[in-house]
């Protein structure tokens, strides 16, 4: 059974993290190179962790399962990346991005991690531009910013709409710099198919290459999952296809416990669905709400195009609801809100399940140049997808499944429940509450990879250094490893008829409709049998051809499948659980008069933890959630 | 739509490959090249054969896992598109596509479609970074940039490494891609004291691993999905004279 | 240090170099061959002869011949490490777009070579002695080859091969030599364009108006 500790520093909010590290055990600099580390994954968290752990001298293996470290998913995003640099003397502040996550995740995230992320932001900005991150510009040579939404400043800085790719990109170098200099050792084209736990403390890992399919140990004296979130599960997602939960999954049924698991966000802006062969749905960035106006047609079921719909029969739903933030309300906010008025039937285009995204007033003001230099490339995305020239009519866009504000739990020191097991990024629970305001997420796994996961594992390693290199050749890895082949073959001897895609696409379609936007008590009772009936049929009837030994990749798409299986259980339950909206969890019987989130905060202001069980249902622990800080207010964008 | 597919089979690197002929059904204008192949291995697998391996992930353009040479043309006949945004309504009901790996010395098929482009990942760990720790950095603005260096900067860095201005060329060429880091580097005043190692650096590993010379033809230019500029070559041969 | 001056790049600059200094040279040839034009002799000849004999031309010369070789040689070089460089080729044939005449350059420039060399026979040789001939009277030595009609057709054909090498090549040096930029690149173009028509031509009219005339 295990107990929860967030072991937040005491004293002041601003003084945490200074009192942490001022505290915090250091590792000898000739010791270090006797500590290996493995991290899992190389996005804009595992990346930086792999490449600043590798500066500090320790030696690291890092993983992924792509061909090359660059490809990690964090690569896609697009809008920006924040900090609270107050270059434009808007009134920003550490402590007003602070608030604005706090607020922004609905008051369901710790005080603590928050306003570390927040401090630790303005240094990834200068991180990044010193390594070479060619982010915009003013015509004086200083870098500029844009406003992102459900924030009043404009603190976000962007490469175009690229800005994931090119801090990945500038990430990728640093790991790049460290494999040259021999700190860090790279397995590319590994999955990660166990975790081996040793006397209570994570030592290793168990991976498939995916190229040869051998099973290969890797030790390790602490173990850092960098796995990203789970998405897919929805099969249609703004992830990439092969984005995957299992590593996390493993992970918690090894003991680490998962936190928030129904935390989904719903991305407001993506390509809407055009027929069913479509395997994913590319996001807009929410950067386009800035120029964008988001409306619908006044009249229901009105099918003219959008451009012969005169100004006075266009319904601005979000400008009318929420005058205050108008068309940059956070994402949970306009995703509802585009939902609701599909639901209600004023929807546009061929299935009714799309809105209009304007840039006509826009380009109008600004001239089509200025809008190109911001946005030319999703543009150009957008119509190579659909077809359409977005200066010449709106774009259409419909909420998509995207990024995972649950995830394992951790503690400050972003340990896991497990000893020794880290999780960053967006793999780990801890800073964005029910949701997830727009570039926050590079933020948070940067500042977590550069400038926080350093400082707190060289505490868990410091006694480490009397603990010689780790043995592969235990029973632990032994029975890891048997696991993992055991599993394998058990895929393999199915042969039944349908394929690991057939059975992702029910799963997603079973969790967009009852465990998606909206959620409420029957339909999520309903999805848990659905889920497990489904489950059975995988067993049955699941068709991987091919073996074990040579590439595979429906191999590998059914084990992630099995794992996803399983962890919507995990999802459902944990949605029932919450009877309170709060953010990105919209539960249907907690609303207020006007249909927004209503939370309830005298029983549902704490972290929902659930602990693995075997067969058995999971048990929840709770973390409550202490705000000593701010003031607990229901969240208002009007 | 109903197609003929032509692809290349080979079970793994050692293996001997063959083309393999499927007739796919069911093809919708809408889908993407990446779409109708799923859409084949689904049908594959059901037959009880074996599906036809190929790498791709994002789905957006922008990971650089896909990559096949369609017809002749490295992503398909569509300028500026990466295979997984290629869309099938470029190809007519009937057609015959003929679907091969990259070829390139440096590019050693792995399985079918997929081909070892780790060779682009070890130019990049010869000199294809700043030498910057975390924690190092100075306040940002403390080194204003032009914004016109800097925007040249960002439209060479869009580079994906996705290899298919490798694939073009007639020589296997991966001075686009070499090409493009440099330039990134090369503009931004945060590159410039290493500039000298870096660009020799990089060349010599590029040359290492075997990829052929620049004939400037352009074939690169023309097929790289992110469009990135056949100057920037130029700007790369301008920063190896400097470092000679 | 090896590395460097023989990287793919350095071989590229010293083709690039040796191939301007070429192209600085055709002129010049193209300037005394015009004289071919006149019916006297005797300018002709006496440029000949100034060419053969000027003690600073001589240095040229050896120039030239050096220049010409590193130019073959590092080409020929070049293109076997690019064969190499995919030992397996495409099925279907390469459709990407590229610049005109840019992947035929050992073949338009192993043309010109053949022509090299059979001009070197009908003239240099004399010189030196090895063929029979009048080193001194150049003038009638062309004027007899361009009268017979095969050779005047092969001069025709491989000027026009020469044209297609050297469009490509001027606007290929300044890239390589790293002087192009989106600015220049379209006046290089332009420039190479009538280099590349204006040289051969000139050359071309000479059998042509001997012909007619």
């Amino acid at each position: 059974m295990i107990t929860l500790n967030s072991k937040i520093p005491d004293g002041p909010l601003e003084e945490k993290w200074t009192k942490y590290k001022k505290e915090a055990k250091l590792v000898n600099p000739a010791n270090k190179k006797k500590l290996d580390i493995i991290v899992v994954g190389t996005g804009i968290s595992g990346a930086p962790a792999a490449s600043s752990l590798g500066e500090l001298g320790y030696n690291v293996k890092v993983f992924c399962y792509q061909d090359t470290p660059r490809r990690a998913h964090s690569v896609a995003a697009q809008g920006g990346i924040n900090a609270a640099k107050n270059y434009k003397n808007d009134g920003d502040s550490v402590y007003r991005l602070f608030y604005d996550v706090i607020k922004g995740g609905d008051f369901r995230a710790r005080e603590a991690n928050v306003y570390r992320i927040a401090e630790v932001s303005n240094q990834i900005i200068d991180h990044f531009t010193a390594i070479g991150v060619p982010f915009a510009r003013e015509y004086g040579g200083t870098l500029t910013t844009r406003s992102f939404g459900g924030v009043q400043v404009s603190r976000t800085f962007y490469s175009s709409g690229q800005t994931g790719q090119q801090v990945l990109l500038g990430a990728y170098s640093s790991l790049n710099r460290q494999i040259k200099a021999g700190t860090v050792t790279m397995f590319p084209r590994r999955e990660m198919l166990d975790l081996v736990v040793i006397d209570g403390k994570a030592r290793g890992i168990i991976v498939r290459n995916l190229i040869t399919g051998e099973i290969e140990r890797h030790s390790a004296h602490a173990v850092v999952l960098a796995t990203g979130g789970y998405g897919t599960i929805y099969y249609l997602s703004t992830l990439a296809v092969n984005s995957n939960a299992s590593a996390a999954w493993k992970a918690y049924k090894r003991g680490a416990a998962f936190a928030n698991p129904s935390f989904v966000q719903i991305h407001p802006s993506s390509v809407p669905q055009m027929n069913e062969f479509q395997s994913k749905l590319t996001l807009m960035s929410e950067s386009l709400r800035n120029d964008g106006r988001v409306w619908v047609p006044k009249v229901r079921g009105d099918k003219r195009p959008a451009n012969e719909i005169p100004e006075e029969e266009r319904d601005y739903y979000l400008e009318r609801r929420y005058p205050a933030f108008g068309n940059l309300v956070p994402r949970d906010v306009a995703s509802r809100a585009a939902k609701e008025r599909c639901d209600a039937g004023y929807g546009v285009g061929p299935t009714g399940l799309a809105v209009n995204l304007d840039f006509r007033d826009a380009i109008k003001k600004q001239g089509k140049k200025a809008i190109e230099e911001k946005y030319g490339n999703l543009f150009e995305m957008y119509k190579d997808i659909t077809g359409i020239d977005s200066y010449e009519e709106p774009m259409r866009i419909y909420p998509a499944g995207h990024y995972t504000m649950g995830g394992l739990w951790v503690d400050y020191e972003l340990m896991t429940t497990i000893t020794g097991l880290f999780a960053i990024g967006e793999a780990n629970f801890s800073d964005h509450g029910a949701n997830r305001l727009g570039a926050s997420s590079l933020m948070q796994g940067a500042g977590d990879g550069y400038f926080i996961l350093p400082y707190t594992i060289s505490n868990y390693l410091a006694p480490e250094i009397k603990v010689p290199r780790i043995k592969t050749d235990t029973p632990e890895f032994q029975e890891a490893e048997e696991r993992a082949v055991e599993r394998i073959n058990r895929l393999l001897s199915v042969k039944g008829k349908q394929t690991a895609t057939d059975f992702h696409k029910k799963l997603g379609k079973i969790m967009w409709d009852h465990c998606g936007m909206t959620r409420n008590e029957a339909g999520l009772t309903q999805a848990l049998n659905l889920i497990r009936e489904l489950r059975e049929e995988f067993w049955k009837d699941l068709a991987v051809p091919g073996s074990a030994d040579e590439l595979n990749q429906e191999l590998e798409k059914a084990g992630r499948v099995a794992d996803f299986l399983e962890l919507a259980e995990l999802m459902v339950i944990d949605a029932l659980n919450r009877r309170e909206s709060c953010g990105a969890h919209f539960r249907e019987e907690s609303q207020t008069a006007d249909h927004e989130a209503q939370r309830n905060d005298d029983e549902f202001a704490y972290v929902a933890v659930w602990e693995y069980n075997n067969d058995q249902p999971p048990v929840l622990h709770r973390e409550e959630l202490k705000f000593e800080f701010v003031e607990l207010k229901q969240r208002s964008y009007k | 739509m109903k197609l003929k597919l032509k692809i290349w089979k080979q079970k793994n690197a050692a293996a001997k490959g063959r083309f393999e002929t499927y007739d796919l059904d069911g093809v919708a204008p809408e889908m993407s090249f990446v779409e109708m192949l799923a859409l084949l291995n689904q049908t594959l697998i059901q037959q009880g054969r074996e599906p036809v391996a190929f790498d791709h992930d994002c789905h957006e353009g922008i990971c650089g896992s896909c990559g096949m040479y369609i017809n002749g043309y490295p992503h398909g006949p569509v300028k500026g598109l990466t295979t997984c945004l290629l869309s099938m309504r470029h190809f007519k009901d009937g057609e015959t596509i003929v679907i091969e790996p990259w070829r390139a010395k440096p590019f050693p098929v792995v399985k079918d479609l997929i081909v070892d482009r780790s060779a682009l990942d070890k130019i990049q760990v010869a000199g294809g970074f700043i030498s910057v720790s975390a924690g190092a950095a100075p306040e940002a603005n403390a080194l204003p940039v032009r914004k016109h260096n800097s925007d040249l900067a960002f439209d060479s860095a869009v580079c994906i490494g996705c290899g298919a201005c490798v694939a073009a060329c007639k020589n296997a060429s991966a001075m686009l891609f070499v090409s493009a880091k440099i330039s990134q580097y090369a503009l931004l005043p945060q590159g410039r004291p290493e500039a000298k190692e870096r660009v020799r650096a990089m060349i010599a590993e590029m040359d290492k691993q075997g990829f052929g010379s620049c004939s400037n033809t352009g074939a690169c230019e023309s097929q790289c999905p992110k469009q990135i500029k056949l100057f920037n070559i130029a700007r790369l041969n301008r920063e190896y004279y400097k470092a000679l | 240090m090896n590395k460097i001056l023989f990287s793919a790049v350095s071989k590229k600059f010293v083709m690039a170099l040796a191939g301007l200094f070429l192209l600085l040279f055709l002129p010049v040839h193209l300037g005394i061959n015009l004289m071919l034009l006149k019916s006297d002799p005797e300018p002709f000849n006496s440029a000949a002869h100034f060419m053969a004999t000027f003690p600073l031309i001589k240095v040229v010369e050896v120039l030239l011949f050096l220049t010409i070789l590193i130019h073959i040689t590092y080409g020929i070089f070049l293109q076997i490490q690019n064969w190499l460089s995919r030992p397996v080729g495409y099925k279907v044939r390469n459709k990407s777009e590229t610049g005109a005449f840019s992947r035929f350059m050992i073949w338009t420039g192993g043309s010109v070579l053949i022509f090299l060399v059979i001009h070197f026979f009908n003239f240099y040789f004399i010189k030196l002695g090895l063929v029979e001939g009048d080193p001194e009277n150049f003038y009638s030595v062309a004027w007899q080859l361009f009268s017979i009609p095969g050779y005047a057709i092969l001069y025709w054909i491989c000027f026009l091969l020469l044209g297609f090498h050297l469009y490509h090549a001027l606007q290929s040096a300044f890239q390589t030599l790293g002087l192009s930029n989106e600015f220049w690149k379209p006046v290089i173009r332009a420039i190479s364009l009538i280099y590349a028509i204006a040289v051969p031509v000139g050359f071309a009219i000479i059998p042509l108006v001997i012909w007619l005339f």
